[in-house]
C-alpha cells in the first residue's frame, strides 16, 4: 500500500509540475489543483497508513490513540482542501478578469513571438 | 501622573484636532493653544521637584516579558528641554493661527502639530532608551508631513521626502546603536545607562555605539555632512519652520549628546567626530548662509551653523563647554523664532521672502523690523543680548581648550572666523530687508500684522533682552538646574556675568564684528560674487545622484535576478524547492525505513492506475481539450478522496467530494471566457523545436519532482510514527472538547483560532471574486453565444435572445425533467446538510461539508433553471449569510469572555428543558453554525457571479446590436 500511495503522489506532483510550467493559464489551474491533491495526500501521509482504525472516537474503547486514526494530518489537510478552493476559485477570476483585459491566456497577459 | 498627562494631552489634542471641519480655523486655534499652554502649565508645575537635583519618574509595564517599560523620567535638563518645547509650542500656534490662510485645511495642520508636540516630549521625557527612539521615529515621520503640508506644491513634496530619508536613516542607526548599548549595560533604563560610563567607554564596541549614536543625532541636527535636508525643509509652513526645524525637532540631536554626554564624551573618537562635525557645520553653515537670498534660506543656514556651534561645545570634552552648550540651546530658539517669524510676517504681509526684491520695509512695518533688528543682533552675538553671553563662553571655551598646538591655535581662528559670518549675515537679513530705498514692485502693499501675530514674537525679544542684560537672576537657576542633572554634584563653577572684564574672549567678540561689518560692506559693493568655493557643493546634488544609483542599480539587479515572466519564476521557484529537496538527500544519504509496510490491496493499486492515469493524461491534454482535462484531473480528484475513506478519513473524504464538485462547476462556468483551442493545432500544424526543448525540458524537471516526492513519501511512510501531539488530542477530546469526532473537535474548538482565520479568509476571497467580477470585460470574441447553446436553440426553435421565462413555473424544452428533479433536490439537500452541521461534533460532517452541500443545491437550482427564473423566485443574499456566518463564530468566540475565560473557549449548557428533554448546548455549535453559514455564502456568492458574466453579455451582445451605449 505504501508504495502504491507514494507512486501515487508522486505522479500527481510530476503530472502538476509539469503543467505550472506550460503557458496557459488554464493549463495552470489544473496543475494547481493535481499538485494540491499530491501535497495533501502527503501531509495526510504523515500519521502513517493504517487500515481499520476508528476516525471517531467509540466510547467503549475509551480515549486510548492506539486505536484511531491520527486526526492531527487530517485536521491539516481539511484546512487545505478549503483554503485550495479559495485559491482556485480567486485564480480563476484573475485569469478571467486577465484574457478580458489582454485578450490572450498566455500567462503573461501576451502572445509570445512564438509558441 | 502629571507626567503621563504632559504626554498625552498633546496626543489627544492631535485626535480631536484631526475630527474638526476644515474651516474652524479658531477653534483649532483655540484647541491646540489650550493644550499648549495647558502643558505649559503642567511641566512648570514640576519644577520644585527637579530644581534641587530631583528626578520626577512615572512607569507603565509595556512588555513586562521582555522586561521594556514605558517609563518617563523627568530631571532638570529634561525639564528646560521640555519646557522649550510646550512654551515655544504655545507661542507658535497664536502666531500659526494669524499666519495660515482662511483657505488652507488646518485639521491636518494643528493635528500633525500637536502629534510633533507629544513626540518630542516624548523624547526628551522618555526613561528607556528604545520608547525614545521610538518617540524620535515618530517626531521625524511628523516633520515629514508638516514639511509636505502644501503637498500640491513640487519643492514641499522633494524637501519633506529628503528630510524623511535623512532623519529616518538616523534613527535606524540611533536604533541599532542603542540596543547596542543596551546590550552593553544589560538594560535599557536611561538611569541604568547614566550610570554604566565607565562600563560603556571602555567596553569594545565603544567606537560601534559612538558612531551609530553621532550619525543619528548629526542627522537629526542637520549637522555637516548631512545638514543639506534643513534649508530644503523650509518648504513648509513659516511656523512650522519656527518650531520644528529652528526651535525644538533639530535640537534633538544635540539634546540626545548631551543626554548621554556623562557616558559617551571623554575619548578622543567623541571628540573628532561631534566636535568635528560641529566646527565644520558652524563655518560652513554661516559661510554659506551670507549668500542666501531666501529670508528663510539664510536662518536654515544660520540654523545650521547654530547647532554646529552647539556640537563643537558638545564635542569639546569639558563640563564648561557643556554648560555653555545647553544655555546656547535656550538661546538659540528664543532668537531665531522670533526671526523665523518676522520672516514669515514679511512673506505674509508683502508676499516676496527674497532679499533682492525687498527693501526699506522699516517705514511700513517698523515694530516688525524693532523685533527683528534686536533678535537679529542676538544672533550676531552684540553684546546686552543673550546670543553674546553664549558665544562668549563658547569663545572663552575654544580659548582655554587643553589640545595640542595646532587645534589650540586652529579652534580660537575658527570660531572668530564663523562669528565674522554670523554677525555679516546677521546684518545682510536686516539691511537688505528692512533699511534702505522703500520699493514699489512687491506682490503685496507692505502693512503691519495684527498685534496678535507680534506678540510671539515680541515675547521671544523681550527674553533676549531679559536674558542678555540679567542672566544670572533670569535664566540662571534654570540653567543651573539643568546643567547639574546632567553633571551631578561636581558640576564646575561658573558665573554669568555681561562683562568679565576685557580678555581674549572679548577681543574675539568685537574683531568678529568689525570682521562681520567689513565682510558685509565688501558684499554689498560686489554683489556678484555667489559663494565662492563652495557655491557649487551642493549636498542636495549628492543625495539627489545617490538616489538615482540605488533606484538604478537596485532595478538592474532586478532585472539580473528575475524575470517578469511567470514561466520563469515558477522555474525558479520548482528548481529551488528540488533543489534544496535533492541537497540533502545526496549530501547525507538515502535510505528506506523498516516499518512492516501493508500489503497492496488489487482494488486499492487499481484504483491508483486510473487515478495516475488521469492525472498524466489531464497533463498532457490541459492545453487543447480543456473539458477533458477538467474532468479527469476531477478523476485523480475522487481516486484521493477514496484513499481518504480507506485509511480512516471520512471528514476529509466528504469534504474533498464536495468541493471536487463546487470546483468543477466553478471552473466550469469560467471555462465559456476562455478563448477558443488553437487552430493550429487541428490543422495538425508542426510545433517549432524550441517549444519542443523546452517541454522536453519541463518533463525532466516534472519527472525529478515527481520521483523526488514518492520517494520522500516512501521514505517516510516505512519509517515508524514518531510522538508527536496527536495523542493529545485523541485523549482530550471527549473529556475538555466534548465531541466524539476528533477531527472536528480539533478545528472547532482546540485549534478554532485557526479555522476562524480560515473562513475569514473564505469570506474575502468571495468578496474579491465578486469585486473583480463587477468590472468583468469578456473578450470581445466570447460574447456571442457557444456554439453547443446557439445550435440547442435552434433546434428547439426558439431565437438566439430567448430567456428563460420568469413567470413560467418549469422551463419549456429539454431542461423541463431536469429541474423537476433538482427542485424536490434542495429541501432534501438542505435537510442533508443541517444533518452533517449538527452530527459534524460527534460524527463525520460538520459546518465546511454541510455548506458545500448547501451551496451545490442552490447552485444546482442555478444551472437548471436558469440565473434570471431562479432570482424571480428566491433572492439569497450570499453577503449577509457570509456576514452573519462571521458575526455566529466571533459571537461564539466572544462569548467566552463573559465566563471570563479565553476568546473561543468553549461554554455548553447541559440540561433539561419542558417538552423537548434533554438537550446539550454549547458555544462550538454556534461557531460551526458560523462556519456553516460563511462556507454557503461565500461558496454561493462566488459562483453566482461568475454565473451573472453570460446574463450580463447578454444584456451587453443585445445593446451593441441595437447600437447602443455599455
Amino acid at each position: 500500500m505504501e508504495i502504491i500511495l507514494a507512486l501515487a503522489i508522486g505522479i500527481m506532483g510530476g503530472s502538476g509540475v509539469y503543467l505550472l510550467l506550460r503557458p496557459r493559464t488554464f493549463q495552470v489551474i489544473i496543475g494547481l489543483s493535481l499538485l494540491a491533491y499530491a501535497v495533501n495526500l502527503f501531509i495526510f501521509s504523515m500519521g502513517r497508513l493504517n487500515l481499520g482504525r476508528a476516525p471517531v472516537i467509540v466510547p467503549s474503547h475509551g480515549s486510548n490513540p492506539a486505536f484511531y486514526a491520527d486526526p492531527l494530518p487530517q485536521a491539516l489537510v481539511l484546512t487545505a482542501i478549503v483554503i485550495g478552493f479559495a485559491t482556485t476559485a480567486l485564480f480563476l477570476v484573475v485569469l478571467l478578469a486577465s484574457r478580458g483585459l489582454t485578450g490572450t491566456d498566455h500567462v503573461d497577459g501576451r502572445e509570445p513571438e512564438q509558441e | 501622573m502629571t507626567l503621563l498627562l504632559i504626554i498625552l494631552l498633546p496626543f489627544a489634542g492631535s485626535l480631536c484636532a484631526a475630527f474638526l471641519p476644515s474651516n474652524a480655523r479658531n477653534a483649532e486655534a483655540w484647541l491646540a493653544g489650550l493644550v499648549a499652554l495647558a502643558t505649559t502649565l503642567l511641566t512648570a508645575s514640576l519644577y520644585p521637584q527637579v530644581a534641587d537635583g530631583g528626578v520626577v519618574r512615572a512607569s507603565l509595564p509595556w512588555a513586562p516579558e521582555l522586561g521594556l517599560s514605558f517609563s518617563l523620567r523627568l530631571d532638570g535638563f529634561a525639564w528646560l528641554f521640555a519646557m522649550l518645547v510646550v512654551a515655544m509650542g504655545t507661542l507658535v500656534v497664536v502666531y500659526a493661527r494669524y499666519y495660515m490662510s482662511p483657505a488652507d485645511p488646518v485639521p491636518r495642520f494643528f493635528s500633525f502639530f500637536l502629534a510633533f508636540m507629544g513626540a518630542m516630549l516624548g523624547v526628551v521625557l522618555s526613561g528607556n532608551l528604545i520608547q525614545m527612539t521610538m518617540f524620535w521615529e515618530l517626531t521625524s515621520l511628523a516633520s515629514f508631513m508638516l514639511i509636505a503640508y502644501w503637498h500640491h506644491r513640487v519643492d514641499a513634496r522633494r524637501g519633506a521626502r529628503m528630510a524623511l530619508t535623512v532623519t529616518a536613516a538616523g534613527g535606524l542607526s540611533l536604533l541599532g546603536g542603542v540596543l547596542l548599548l543596551g546590550h552593553m549595560v544589560g538594560s535599557y533604563d536611561l538611569d541604568v545607562v547614566l550610570d554604566s560610563g565607565a562600563v560603556i567607554r571602555s567596553h569594545p564596541w565603544y567606537p560601534a555605539v559612538l558612531a551609530l549614536i553621532a550619525f543619528g543625532a548629526l542627522t537629526k541636527s542637520a549637522q555637516f555632512p548631512f545638514h543639506f535636508w534643513l534649508p530644503h525643509a523650509m518648504a513648509a509652513p513659516t511656523p512650522v519652520s519656527a518650531y520644528l526645524h529652528s526651535a525644538t525637532m533639530v535640537k534633538a540631536g544635540v539634546f540626545l549628546l548631551a543626554r548621554l554626554w556623562p557616558v559617551l564624551s571623554g575619548t578622543d573618537a567623541w571628540f573628532w567626530i561631534v566636535g568635528g562635525a560641529g566646527l565644520f557645520s558652524l563655518v560652513i553653515g554661516a559661510y554659506l548662509a551670507m549668500f542666501q537670498e531666501d529670508m528663510k534660506g539664510v536662518l536654515a543656514y544660520s540654523t545650521i551653523s547654530h547647532l554646529g556651534l552647539i556640537t563643537l561645545l558638545l564635542g569639546m570634552n569639558t563640563q564648561l563647554a557643556l554648560v555653555a552648550a545647553v544655555f546656547h540651546i535656550v538661546n538659540h530658539a528664543a532668537f531665531k523664532a522670533s526671526l523665523f517669524m518676522a520672516a514669515g510676517i514679511v512673506d505674509h504681509e508683502t508676499g516676496t521672502r527674497n532679499l533682492k526684491r525687498l527693501s526699506g520695509l522699516y517705514r511700513a512695518m517698523p515694530l516688525t523690523a524693532t523685533l527683528a533688528f534686536v533678535a537679529a543682533a542676538s544672533m550676531a552675538g552684540v553684546p546686552l543680548l543673550n546670543g553674546f553671553l553664549s558665544k562668549e563662553m563658547f569663545f572663552s571655551e575654544t580659548v582655554f581648550l587643553q589640545r595640542p598646538d595646532v587645534q589650540r591655535i586652529g579652534l580660537p581662528l575658527a570660531a572668530t572666523v564663523a562669528g565674522m559670518f554670523s554677525v555679516g549675515y546677521s546684518l545682510r537679513f536686516i539691511a537688505e530687508v528692512f533699511l534702505g530705498p522703500k520699493t514699489t514692485d512687491l506682490p503685496r502693499a507692505p502693512q503691519e500684522p495684527t498685534r496678535w501675530m507680534l506678540l510671539p514674537s515680541a515675547l521671544l525679544v523681550l527674553m533676549c533682552l531679559l536674558i542678555g542684560v540679567f542672566p544670572a537672576q533670569t535664566v540662571g537657576p534654570f540653567l543651573k538646574t539643568a546643567t547639574t542633572a546632567i553633571l551631578g554634584a561636581d558640576a564646575p563653577a561658573y558665573s554669568l556675568a555681561v562683562w568679565h572684564g576685557f580678555n581674549l574672549p572679548v577681543l574675539m567678540s568685537f574683531s568678529a564684528l568689525a570682521g562681520g561689518i567689513l565682510l558685509y560692506v565688501l558684499l554689498w559693493r560686489y554683489p556678484a560674487i555667489r559663494a565662492p568655493l563652495l557655491g557649487r557643493f551642493d549636498g542636495k546634488r549628492a543625495f539627489d545622484l545617490a538616489q538615482t544609483a540605488i533606484m538604478s542599480g537596485s532595478e538592474r539587479a532586478l532585472r539580473a535576478l528575475s524575470s517578469r515572466r511567470l514561466q520563469t519564476q515558477l522555474l525558479l521557484v520548482v528548481g529551488v524547492a528540488v533543489g534544496g529537496a535533492l541537497y540533502p538527500a545526496l549530501t547525507a544519504g538515502w535510505s528506506w525505513g523498516t516499518r512492516p509496510i501493508l500489503p497492496p490491496h488489487p482494488a486499492f493499486v487499481l484504483m491508483w492506475v486510473i487515478g495516475a492515469a488521469c492525472a498524466v493524461t489531464a497533463a498532457w491534454q490541459a492545453k487543447h481539450h480543456r473539458f477533458a482535462a477538467l474532468i479527469l484531473s476531477g478523476g485523480a480528484g475522487l481516486a484521493t478522496s477514496l484513499t481518504f475513506v480507506w485509511f480512516s478519513a471520512p471528514d476529509l473524504a466528504l469534504t474533498q467530494l464536495t468541493v471536487e464538485v463546487v470546483t468543477a462547476v466553478l471552473i466550469l462556468l469560467g471555462l465559456r471566457w476562455l478563448p477558443r483551442r488553437d487552430e493550429r493545432f487541428r490543422l495538425g500544424e508542426r510545433v517549432p523545436l524550441s517549444t519542443r526543448v523546452r517541454r522536453g525540458r519541463d518533463t525532466l524537471i516534472a519527472t525529478v519532482a515527481g520521483l523526488g516526492l514518492a520517494g520522500l513519501a516512501y521514505a517516510i511512510l516505512t519509517r515508524p510514527p514518531t510522538d508527536g501531539i496527536s495523542p493529545f488530542f485523541v485523549e482530550r477530546a471527549l473529556s475538555e472538547g466534548g465531541g466524539l469526532n476528533v477531527v472536528n473537535v480539533i478545528l472547532v474548538d482546540f485549534r478554532g483560532f485557526d479555522t476562524f482565520g480560515e473562513i475569514t479568509v473564505l469570506g474575502i476571497v468571495a468578496l474579491t471574486v465578486y469585486a473583480l467580477l463587477r468590472r468583468f470585460r469578456p473578450a470581445p470574441e466570447s460574447v456571442a453565444l457557444p456554439r453547443q447553446q446557439s445550435e440547442q436553440d435552434g433546434a428547439d426553435g426558439g431565437s438566439e435572445e430567448r430567456l428563460p421565462d420568469p413567470a413560467a413555473p418549469l422551463p419549456d424544452g429539454y431542461l423541463m425533467l431536469p429541474a423537476v428533479i433538482v427542485r424536490l433536490l434542495l429541501p432534501l439537500a438542505t435537510l442533508v446538510s443541517l444533518f452533517f452541521l449538527l452530527r459534524g461534533h460527534n460524527a463525520p460532517g460538520g459546518g465546511f461539508v454541510g455548506g458545500l452541500v448547501l451551496a451545490t443545491a442552490v447552485i444546482l437550482q442555478y444551472i437548471v433553471g436558469g440565473t434570471v427564473w431562479v432570482e424571480s423566485r428566491l433572492r439569497i443574499h450570499p453577503q449577509y449569510w457570509i456576514a452573519t456566518g462571521l458575526l455566529a463564530a466571533g459571537t461564539a468566540g466572544a462569548g467566552a469572555w463573559l465566563a471570563t475565560e479565553p476568546f473561543l473557549s468553549n461554554l455548553s449548557w447541559h440540561g433539561e428543558l419542558p417538552l423537548l428533554g434533554e438537550i446539550h448546548l454549547s458555544t462550538v455549535l454556534l461557531f460551526d453554525l458560523g462556519v456553516y453559514m460563511l462556507v454557503v455564502g461565500a461558496t454561493v456568492l462566488m459562483l453566482v457571479a461568475l454565473a451573472h458574466q453570460s446574463l450580463r453579455s447578454h444584456h451587453r451582445k443585445a445593446m451593441l446590436d441595437r447600437g447602443g451605449f455599455v
